[in-house]
C-alpha cells in the first residue's frame, strides 16, 4: 500500500489491528461479500495528483471560464460580501462540525442558527423561522406541501406567473410527485392580477397561493387586498422574497402572508454558479408544528446557563418517518452562518444602503438604455429596485453576444421576448456607461 | 471549551456599522412608492466589525469539529476534510460565475460536472449522474422521482409502494412519502439482514421498488443482495441504493454490480467535503443505463465538437429538483478529493474504514453488548453496556449517559438510539482518516467509562462535567418555545 497524507496508519499499525481483529489481511475483512461483487478490474480514474499538480490543474481549468461583469439576476445577485464573512465561515470549528446532535459541544452552531432564525424573522416579520433549507426554489416547494398539510380537502396550490421560472419548475416537479395540482395566477400589466386570483380562489379547492414579493420583471408587487382574498378562501398566503430587498419593500407580514420563503443568496453569498445557496422559510406561529426542517430553541442547562438546543423534533423524519411533513434532514448551516454574519455586519442601515445604491444604478442603466433608442419601456411607472425588463428593438441573441464579447453578462431573455438586467452596488457608474456604449455601437 | 454567553443582538448600539460601501455617485436616488415600501422597523443588530469578528470567534470556540478531534458519528462519515479542497473552492474564478451564464463562458465549470460524472460512474458502476440534489435526503427524493417517472413512461401506473427495511435511515420512508409513495416496511432477521422470505411475500405488481443501504445501518453487508436484486427485478421493481454507507465499498465493491438501478452519494460523507454544521452537502444521484432518460434537468453533456453543453429540455426527464445545478462549490471540493486520491488510493478508503471499525468493535465487545457478531463494514452498533451498574435505587447508565461522558474526554459521541432495532443503540463509525493511536485512546476511554458505569453510574448520569453547558433542558425548550431573540426579551 502506498502512503497517502489522509491515511495515518503505518504498515505496522495495520498488522497490529488485523491481529486484534483476528484476520490475516485487509481482504479478509470483506469475507462476507460474495466474491462476484468484489471489483477486480481497474477503476477508470486519473492517476493521483500532488497538491501542486492539483493547483495547476484547476488554474488551467478556470481559464476556460470567461470572467464577465454581471448585469443579470433572475434569482442570483452579485452583491458585495464583506471580507469578514468569508473569514468567519472558514473557521474549521464551524466548517468541520456536523448537525449539532450533541448540544454541549455545539453551542457555537446552535447559537448562530438561533441568531439566523432571529434575522430571518426580523426581515420577514414572521414569528418563527426554521434553521434553513437547500435553496429558494426547494423552500417554495416545501411551502407548497405545508399549505396542503395545513388545510383540509384542498387539492390545488396556485403559483403566480410572476414567479421566476426556476422556482415554478421546481415547485411543479415536487407537486407532480407529491400529488398536488398546480394552478396559475396570471400576471396583468406587470403584476399578479387580484381579480384573476379571486376567480381561481372561488373554486374552493385552493390550499395556498405563492406570490412573488418582487416578480421576474423586477417589479415590486402591490399585494394590497391579497391576504383578505386568500384567507377568505381558507387558503394560505406564501410570499417568495429577496431577503436583501426586504429592508426596503413591504415585508410578508405587512402583506398579511402566512409563510415567507426565498433564497438567502443575495445576503452576501457568492453567485458561484448557483450553489451552495440557502433557502429560508418562516411562518406565523400557527404553523410552527408543521414547519419542515431543523429548529433551534433557547433553554437553560442544569446550572441555569442560557443554552440552545434542536427543538420540536417530533415534527421530523427521524421520529415520524413516513408521517413527517418533509423528508428534509439537515440544513444549509454554513450558508445560514454566511447570512447571519452578513446581516450582523450590514445592520439595518447597511442593507438600506445596498438597496439604495443598487436601485440608483438600475434606474440609471434603465434610463441610459432607453436613451439609446434600442429599447422600449414595457411597464412604465411600475416600481422596481435592482432589476428590470425592457423590450429590445434589436434581436436578443445579437444583443447578448455583443455584451458577452465585451465582457458583460446581461439581457437575459424572458418568455415574452423582453430582456432583463440587474444592477447591484458592486457595479459602478463607469461600468454602466461602458455597457451602454457597447449597446450603442 | 469555555462558556460564552452573548448573542450578536446584545452588541447592538445605534450608529455602529460593520460594512464599507461605495459613496452614492448617481445623481438620482429613486424612492419606492409608499404603497409598497416597508414601514415596519427592521430589528437587525448594529455592530462594529471588530465586535462581529470577536463574537463569532468566541462562538466557534464552543464548537467541536473534525479538526478538533475524533468524531465517530455513525452513518455520518465524519472523515478529515482536506484543506486543498477549500483552497480550490475559494478561487475567485469559480465564485464569480453566474448560474445562467452562456455555455461558452463556463466551459471550465461544465468540465468539472462532466469529469465528476465520469468519476462517480467509474466508482459506483452506474451509468450517469445528476448533481442537482443539494443533500442526501434530496438525492433520495430525486432518485424516487426518477423511479416513478420510469414506471410512468412504461405506462405502469399501478406501482405505488416502496419497500423500506425497518433498519433504514428515517429519511428513506419520509422521502418515499414526499414522493407520493406508500411505504411498506420489511423486517430484519435476527442476524440484522433483510428477511428475504418476508420480502418475497411483499413483491407484486404494486411495488415500484426497494430502498436499501448496503452495508445496512448496522454496518452489516446484506449477503443475500443477489437474491434480493433478482426477486425485485423479477417483480418489475427497481433497487435504490442509499449511498450514506458507501464509504466501506470505495474501491472494493460497486453498487451497480450488485444490481442497484439508482443511488445517491453524499459528497459530504464519502468524498470528504465539510459538513458545515449540517450543510451545504451534495447528493448526486446515479442511474443505470435504462434510467438515463429520466435524469433531472439541467444536465451537462459533451458535444461532438468537444464542447460542453447544458441539456435543458427533453420529454422524458423526471423534472427539476433545485434552483440551478446543485451545490457547485461542494462538487468542486469533491472533485479535488478524487484527483488527490486517484485510482491509486481509492481502495484504501474502503479497506481502512472497515479496518478501524472492526478494530474498535473487537476491542470493546467484552464491555459493550454486541448484538450481532462477525465482521462489520465501516460502522457497527452496540446495544448499551454489558454492566450498566444498576443496583438498589440507582438506575443503570444508559447510552445517553455514555455519550455525554465521552464529551468530558474530548471525543464527539457516536450516533445514539439509531437504528431503532435496539433500545440502547450506539453506532460507531471511525473512518479511514483516524490513526491507530486515536482509536486506541478512544477505546481506552470507552473502557474507562464502562468501568465507571459498573462502579458508580452516577458519574455518568451527571455527565458531561467539563463542557460549556451541561444537558440543557430540552423538554422546557419544546414546551415553551423561544425561537428568536425577540421572543427572549
Amino acid at each position: 500500500m502506498d502512503h497517502f497524507a489522509y491515511f495515518p496508519q503505518t504498515e505496522g499499525d495495520i498488522k497490529a489491528m488485523l491481529e486484534r481483529i483476528g484476520v490475516n489481511s485487509l481482504d479478509d475483512l470483506y469475507s462476507d461479500v460474495p466474491g462476484e461483487f468484489m471489483f477486480k478490474g481497474e477503476y477508470d480514474l486519473p492517476d493521483a495528483l500532488s497538491e501542486t499538480e492539483v493547483r495547476s490543474f484547476f488554474e488551467d481549468l478556470a481559464k476556460k471560464n470567461v470572467p464577465l461583469k454581471i448585469f443579470a439576476g433572475a434569482g442570483a445577485y452579485d452583491h458585495y460580501s464583506p471580507s469578514v464573512v468569508q473569514n468567519i465561515i472558514s473557521r474549521s470549528e464551524f466548517l468541520t462540525a456536523y448537525t449539532p446532535y450533541q448540544c454541549e459541544i455545539s453551542q457555537g452552531t446552535l447559537r448562530y442558527i438561533f441568531e439566523y432564525q432571529s434575522i430571518i424573522c426580523a426581515l420577514t416579520g414572521m414569528d418563527v423561522s426554521n434553521a434553513s433549507m437547500y435553496d429558494g426554489p426547494t423552500a417554495a416547494a416545501e411551502a407548497m406541501m405545508l399549505c396542503m398539510a395545513s388545510t383540509k380537502k384542498k387539492t390545488r396550490v396556485l403559483l403566480s406567473d410572476g414567479l421566476l421560472p426556476h422556482v415554478v419548475k421546481t415547485v411543479e416537479t415536487y407537486a407532480k410527485y407529491h400529488g398536488i395540482e398546480i394552478g396559475h395566477a396570471p400576471v396583468m400589466n406587470g403584476q399578479t392580477c387580484i381579480n384573476c386570483l379571486k376567480a381561481e380562489l372561488s373554486k374552493g379547492d385552493v390550499a395556498g397561493v405563492i406570490l412573488p414579493s418582487i416578480n421576474r420583471f423586477g417589479i415590486v408587487e402591490d399585494h394590497s387586498g391579497f391576504g383578505e382574498a386568500i384567507h377568505g378562501a381558507k387558503a394560505l398566503m406564501v410570499e417568495y422574497c429577496d431577503p436583501s430587498a426586504l429592508a426596503v419593500v413591504k415585508s410578508p407580514a405587512e402583506w398579511g402572508a402566512d409563510i415567507a420563503v426565498g433564497d438567502g443568496q443575495p445576503l452576501g453569498i457568492p453567485v458561484c454558479f448557483g450553489g451552495p445557496y440557502v433557502g429560508f422559510m418562516a411562518a406565523k406561529k400557527d404553523y410552527l408544528r408543521k414547519l419542515p426542517g431543523r429548529i433551534v430553541g433557547q433553554t437553560v442547562d442544569r446550572e441555569g446557563k442560557r443554552s440552545y438546543v434542536l427543538t420540536l423534533q417530533a415534527r421530523e423524519q427521524h421520529i415520524r418517518r413516513e408521517k413527517a411533513t418533509s423528508n428534509i434532514c439537515s440544513n444549509q448551516s454554513l450558508m445560514a452562518l454566511y447570512v447571519t454574519v452578513y446581516a450582523s455586519l450590514m445592520g439595518p442601515e447597511g442593507l438600506r444602503k445596498v438597496n439604495e445604491l443598487s436601485s440608483a444604478g438600475a434606474h440609471y442603466l434603465y434610463n441610459r438604455l432607453l436613451s439609446t433608442g434600442k429599447f422600449e419601456e414595457v411597464f412604465p411607472n411600475k416600481p422596481f429596485l435592482k432589476e428590470f425588463v425592457l423590450k429590445p428593438l434589436v434581436p436578443i441573441a445579437e444583443l447578448q453576444k455583443k455584451l458577452k464579447d465585451n465582457g458583460f453578462f446581461g439581457a437575459l431573455a424572458t418568455e415574452e421576448g423582453f430582456v432583463s438586467f440587474a444592477v447591484t452596488e458592486k457595479r459602478t457608474p463607469e461600468e454602466i456607461d461602458a455597457l451602454v456604449k457597447v449597446v450603442e455601437e | 471549551m469555555k462558556y460564552y454567553d452573548k448573542l450578536i443582538f446584545e452588541f447592538s448600539k445605534e450608529g455602529n456599522i460593520g460594512y464599507s460601501l461605495p459613496r452614492n455617485r448617481y445623481s438620482e436616488t429613486p424612492l419606492l412608492p409608499s404603497s409598497v415600501a416597508r414601514e415596519a422597523p427592521l430589528p437587525l443588530p448594529e455592530v462594529s466589525e471588530v465586535d462581529v469578528v470577536r463574537h463569532y470567534t468566541n462562538l466557534s470556540q464552543m464548537n467541536f469539529g473534525v479538526d478538533t478531534g475524533f468524531y465517530p458519528l455513525g452513518s455520518c462519515t465524519m472523515k478529515y476534510n482536506p484543506k486543498i479542497n477549500e483552497e480550490i473552492a475559494a478561487m475567485p474564478a469559480w465564485n464569480s460565475i453566474h448560474p445562467l451564464q452562456d455555455e461558452d463562458t463556463v466551459q471550465g465549470v461544465l468540465e468539472v460536472y462532466y469529469n465528476m460524472e465520469k468519476s462517480l460512474a467509474a466508482i459506483t458502476g452506474l451509468s450517469k449522474f445528476t448533481f442537482n440534489p443539494c443533500a442526501g435526503a434530496h438525492g433520495e427524493l430525486t432518485g424516487l422521482m426518477i423511479m416513478k417517472r420510469y414506471h410512468e413512461l412504461r405506462g405502469d401506473s399501478a406501482r405505488k409502494k416502496i419497500i423500506v427495511p425497518d433498519s433504514a435511515h428515517g429519511t428513506n420512508p419520509a422521502s418515499a412519502a414526499v414522493c407520493g409513495f406508500e411505504v411498506v416496511e420489511v423486517k430484519s432477521l435476527e442476524n440484522g439482514r433483510i428477511d428475504v422470505a418476508a420480502l418475497e411475500t411483499l413483491l407484486d405488481e404494486t411495488v415500484a421498488g426497494i430502498m436499501m443501504t448496503n452495508p445496512n445501518t448496522l454496518g452489516l453487508f446484506e449477503t443475500e443482495i443477489k437474491e434480493i436484486a433478482t426477486l425485485v427485478h423479477k417483480a418489475g421493481g427497481l433497487l435504490y441504493y442509499d449511498g450514506a454507507n458507501m464509504n466501506p465499498l470505495m474501491g472494493v465493491v460497486r453498487p451497480g454490480d450488485m444490481g442497484f438501478d439508482i443511488m445517491h452519494l453524499n459528497l459530504h460523507k464519502t468524498f470528504s467535503t465539510p459538513h458545515g454544521g449540517g450543510g451545504p452537502g451534495s447528493g448526486p444521484v446515479g442511474v443505470a443505463k435504462h434510467l438515463e432518460a429520466c435524469l433531472p434537468l439541467p444536465h451537462v453533456v459533451k458535444g461532438e465538437d468537444g464542447k460542453f453543453h447544458i441539456e435543458k429540455e427533453n420529454g422524458t426527464t423526471a423534472g427539476k429538483v433545485s434552483g440551478f445545478m446543485g451545490n457547485f462549490g461542494v462538487i468542486l471540493r469533491a472533485y479535488t478529493y478524487i484527483l488527490m486520491l486517484g485510482k491509486q488510493h481509492l481502495r484504501s478508503v474502503g479497506q481502512l474504514s472497515v479496518l478501524g471499525a472492526n478494530y474498535i468493535k473487537e476491542s470493546l465487545k467484552d464491555v459493550y453488548k454486541l448484538p450481532i457478531g462477525g465482521v462489520c463494514k465501516h460502522e457497527f452498533v452496540f446495544d448499551g453496556l454489558v454492566n450498566d451498574g444498576a443496583h438498589d435505587d440507582v438506575p443503570g447508565a444508559t447510552t445517553l449517559d455514555v455519550a455525554k461522558r465521552l464529551l468530558d474526554f474530548g471525543f464527539h459521541a457516536p450516533t445514539i438510539y439509531f437504528p431503532l432495532l435496539f433500545h440502547q443503540a450506539i453506532m460507531i463509525e471511525p473512518t479511514e482518516t483516524e490513526s491507530k493511536e486515536t482509536l486506541d485512546s478512544f477505546i481506552e476511554v470507552m473502557r474507562e467509562i464502562a468501568k465507571e458505569a459498573a462502579e458508580d453510574p452516577n458519574i455518568l448520569h451527571e455527565a458531561p462535567h467539563n463542557t460549556p453547558v451541561r444537558r440543557p433542558d430540552e423538554t422546557a425548550a419544546a414546551r415553551n418555545p423561544i425561537l428568536k431573540y425577540q421572543d427572549a426579551i
